[in-house]
């Protein structure tokens, strides 16, 4: 069996190579029911962690995490053009484990 | 009635709108911050009954120490400055994280949806200290223009800028009710309390504070502020903070960088932009 980790990234702009800004990790592989990140003392998941994991998405692939979903872009409603509500720029990599906790490529 | 000295600069007003949050550290004396929190472990703070009688001048009639801490002339310079005098109780709440509770909030805002120009204020008061193994709240600066309905926002974890209440006894904040927020753990043996109270305006909420100083440079730098986590939406939050200036002000023609200036610039239609002269 396989087990998935999910890394979300948010980025300043639509460019993968642009700055993290924001980021979630939901872990499958742990049995633990509410996952720390590494090195997280004040419990989990929200704010518990100053700086981003990665610098940007490419920087994230060069890592093993493989893109999953791009945002799509869509231009503002009539009227909307000034509203922000959710971050824009989210892109979602995947890892992939054996049951035994090894971690598998794309080629395997 | 409010002493001056006791109301809310405008530079201080200019930071609520970039920020959406104020902070006053250790502003509550010791003696009162026993005694509300006396009030808070014994769960003795009784609720005023909603109504449109419910105003804050007839909040907690038996409970002396959380009364005296909001009649502080300082907080009552603060209720003044931002919702106006003796404003609306919405609700109060004691907030409780039991010890060595690992886990924290998902982030969410106290809203559905509330894009309005009036807007209600948020007390966070710390009575006793809060270092980071104790939490406290985090919250995101900035947040409160973005048009999501409370715990739309679970998903994301972390943030640029995300800044966690650290404080020491007597620490107030005040914020603005869209701000994006959620309670931190708590990995200490001592129950963690903290005192929240809405309040709504009945008043304009305009020119409300000092304006002494509405001429300090310092307010269009911190009408500016980047926080970072919006990445390449952050002239969208600039627009927002004008367009709020502008209501708490009564002033249509302030402007930062033109990005108004230009958009109300249609000469064809006969409404040609003053383009004004603030930064």
């Amino acid at each position: 069996m396989r087990k998935q980790k999910i890394l979300v990234l948010y980025l300043h702009n639509p460019d993968l190579n642009s700055r993290v800004v924001a980021w979630s990790l939901y872990d499958g592989t742990s049995t633990q029911p509410d996952v720390p990140e590494k090195g997280n003392r004040y419990g989990a998941p929200t704010g518990s962690a100053a700086t981003p994991p990665y610098d940007s998405a490419v920087d994230a692939m060069r890592d093993g995490w493989r893109v999953v979903q791009f945002p799509q872009q869509f231009p503002a409603y009539p009227g909307m053009g000034y509203s922000t509500s959710f971050l824009k720029y989210e892109y979602i990599l995947e890892k992939l484990e054996d049951a035994d906790g090894r971690e598998r490529t794309p080629a395997d | 009635m409010v002493a001056k000295e006791h109301l809310l600069t405008s530079v201080q007003m200019a930071d609520f709108v970039a920020d959406g949050f104020l902070r006053f550290d250790e502003l509550v004396p010791a003696p009162l911050n026993a005694a509300a929190l006396a009030d808070m472990e014994s769960d003795t703070i009784e609720s005023l009954k909603r109504g449109p009688d419910a105003t804050l001048d007839k909040a907690w009639p038996r409970n002396d120490g959380i009364r005296a801490v909001f009649s502080l002339p300082e907080i009552q310079g603060m209720i003044h400055s931002l919702v106006g005098p003796n404003p609306h109780y919405d609700h109060h709440a004691v907030h409780i994280v039991a010890p060595e509770r690992g886990i924290a909030q998902v982030w969410h805002a106290d809203n559905i949806l509330d894009q309005r120009l009036d807007f209600d204020i948020q007390f966070f008061y710390f009575p006793h200290d809060t270092p980071r193994e104790m939490g406290g709240t985090m919250i995101l600066p900035g947040s409160h223009y973005r048009r999501i309905s409370e715990s739309d926002i679970a998903r994301y974890h972390n943030f640029l800028n995300q800044y966690p209440i650290v404080c020491k006894a007597g620490t107030v904040f005040v914020v603005h009710h869209g701000i994006w927020h959620c309670a931190q753990a708590n990995l200490t043996r001592k129950t963690r309390y903290m005192f929240k109270l809405r309040l709504n305006p009945t008043v304009a909420q305009q020119l409300l504070w000092n304006t002494g100083d509405l001429d300090d440079p310092e307010i269009s730098k911190a009408l500016m502020r980047d926080h970072q986590w919006y990445g390449n939406e952050d002239r969208l939050e600039h627009v927002n903070r004008i367009r709020f200036w502008r209501f708490l002000t009564r002033d249509d023609s302030f402007d930062l960088g033109y990005y108004l200036s230009r958009l109300e610039n249609q000469p064809a239609t006969g409404t040609a932009s003053t383009f004004a002269s603030a930064n």
